[in-house]
């Protein structure tokens, strides 16, 4: 674990860049991770809705959606989510949006 | 207590092992069970891996469903085609109804090839295959007894699968399977996950990463398959990278099954089932319990899952009947023999908390985990026996509980939980 200055905040992450504890995260963190992980900034509002989607599905569910979860429910198909996030659209969003790594069931 | 009736949808593992459980603890005079199924062939799907390789033959993995249930269980060979969570009744395909005090949903994940564009294209079953049932595994099994160069490419989609190391032991099979044929130099083996990395668990991902490097079988990582070209042969990934190959063995996505979408308020998007993941007990209705891959729970669509579960589930059937507070013990252990080739396997065990970890199974004494030996490979063979003559009769085994067992296994320092 470090801990690392996000919007001038002190936070903890873990060794891949996850907030450690979500209840840390502000929105103007976001533009920071994103920059910190490859995704285009600045974040538009179809950024948003994935964002926002997933913390959603977090605080309900204890964990983020899959890419699958995300394409069906969070109103951007996959298509747009792997333009918006290229790579990975869960694991990618997650991260910005302050969360754990998706659990993938295993 | 006044007779209760109890339907169970599904009889393939979960449905089947949930069954006979059932009616060992409950007279008929207590409970009445009903179980349904579309079709009367249980197959054992851990032998579809080997159906490919000639290494186990169609007709041994395949038997009677309704032999496999105990006396006093009523089974209904039908479709399903709707749940009605209100009126506590299910409808089937033959036009019959079913009304129930208790429902149990063990209807496992269907495979989607058509949620893949240009998967079922006309180069499905020639150069592209899935091992993942039956016919497709008898087809491909075809197709590698000609195979004999080329590029061999292997892929699942996305999460979630069944049995989620299967595609990777494929990969350990078909290089085992080429050295034997002496054509090894001629077929290059790529392996192409949506994961960043061989396996989704960092613990079991190293030594996994490990074996593919030793055996000469490429990795790409983060591959995201959106289309499949069946006749120019390629992968074509959601940012427009591709994969070219000669034969490609693929898994398909999965998801719940039909009816749960013609079942208004029943499942998620996917058509899994929510359930609380330490009791088993829907999220939609305090009467409808889930068992098996149709739970939409955080851990391996698995045999070796369902079987665990198993026993919880019945308590808290139990505790359910008798008006109890439900047990919050399953604790999301999954165990798997993973094939090496060569007569080898691995075997790794872990639950909702604890990564796989080395050391033995089930105690100090006991088969190696994390690590490659003959004696797993025989644990693997075995598991066939046990499975129809152990798991789905509903024997418990000593010294194998739903409890993950710690003693017997190292300690491991791993960075946080995936
Ligand atoms: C290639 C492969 C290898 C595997 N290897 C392993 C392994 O090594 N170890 C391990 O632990 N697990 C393994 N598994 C996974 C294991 O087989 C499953 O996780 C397990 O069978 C799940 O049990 P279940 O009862 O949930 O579903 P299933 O056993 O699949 O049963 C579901 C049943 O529901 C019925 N059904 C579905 N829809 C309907 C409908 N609409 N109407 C009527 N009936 C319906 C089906 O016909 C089926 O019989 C493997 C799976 C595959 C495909």
């Amino acid at each position: 674990m470090t801990i690392t200055q996000l919007a001038g905040k002190p936070v903890e992450v873990n060794d891949e860049g996850f907030l450690v504890d979500p209840t840390e995260w502000t929105e103007d963190m976001a533009t920071e991770l994103a920059d910190l992980h490859g995704v285009d900034t600045p974040l538009t509002d179809r950024h948003w809705v994935v964002i926002n989607y997933m913390r959603k599905e977090y605080f309900e569910n204890g964990t983020g959606a899959t890419v699958r979860k995300l394409g069906k429910a969070s109103g951007v198909n996959t298509k747009e989510l792997f333009q918006l996030f290229p790579k990975g659209p869960a694991k990618l969003s997650a991260m910005i949006a302050g969360i754990p790594k998706p659990k993938g069931c295993i | 207590m006044k007779r209760q009736r109890m339907v169970i949808l599904g009889a393939g593992t979960g449905g089947t092992l949930a069954a006979n459980r059932l009616r060992k603890r409950f007279p008929t005079s207590e409970l009445e069970i009903d179980i349904v199924d579309q079709n009367n062939q249980h197959v054992y799907q851990p032998g579809l891996l080997f159906v490919p390789f000639g290494l186990a033959d169609p007709d041994d993995i395949v038997r009677k469903r309704d032999r496999q249930l105990h006396k006093g269980i009523n089974y209904h060979e039908s479709g399903i085609e709707s749940v009605s969570v209100d009126a506590n009744e299910v409808r089937l395909t033959n036009g019959s109804t079913l009304n129930y005090d208790l429902l149990l949903i063990s209807t496992g994940t269907k495979l989607l090839p058509e949620e893949t564009e240009g998967l079922d294209g006309p180069g499905w079953n020639k150069d592209v295959f899935t091992f993942y049932d039956l016919p497709g595994a008898t087809a491909l099994a075809e197709r590698l007894e000609t195979f004999r160069s080329g590029h061999l490419v292997i892929n699942f989609f996305d999460l979630p699968i069944k049995c989620p190391v299967a595609p990777l032991e494929f990969a350990f099979l078909a290089d085992w399977y080429f050295h034997d044929k002496g054509v090894r130099d001629d077929v290059k083996i790529t392996y192409v996950t949506p994961l960043d990395g061989a396996f989704t668990k960092p613990a079991a991902s190293a030594t996994l990463t490990h074996l593919l490097e030793e055996k000469g079988i490429n990795l790409v990582t983060e591959f995201n398959t959106g289309e499949v070209d069946t006749v120019g042969r390629k992968l074509i990934g959601y940012d427009g990278t591709e994969v070219e190959f000669d034969l490609a063995v693929v898994i398909p996505l999965h998801g719940g099954a039909d009816y749960v979408h013609n079942s208004p308020g029943l499942g998620d998007e996917l058509g899994f089932i929510p359930c609380d993941n330490k009791t088993l007990q829907s999220k939609v209705r305090p009467n409808i319990f889930v068992l098996g891959d149709a739970a939409d729970i955080p851990t391996s669509k698995a045999g070796s899952v369902t079987h665990f579960e198993g026993e919880v589930l019945v308590d808290n059937i139990d505790a359910f009947l008798h008006g109890r507070d439900m047990v919050e013990r399953f604790d999301g252990h999954a165990n798997c023999f993973i094939e090496t080739g060569y007569s080898k396997a691995l075997l790794i065990d872990f639950n909702y908390e604890t990564e796989p970890l080395p050391g033995h199974f089930p105690g100090p004494v006991g088969l190696p985990l994390l690590k490659e030996s003959r004696i797993n490979h025989l644990g693997k063979l075995m598991f066939q026996s046990f499975y129809w003559h152990g798991l789905l009769p509903g024997r418990d085994v000593p010294g194998i509980g739903s409890h993950m067992p710690k003693s017997g296994k190292h300690e491991l320092q791993t960075s946080g939980k995936s």
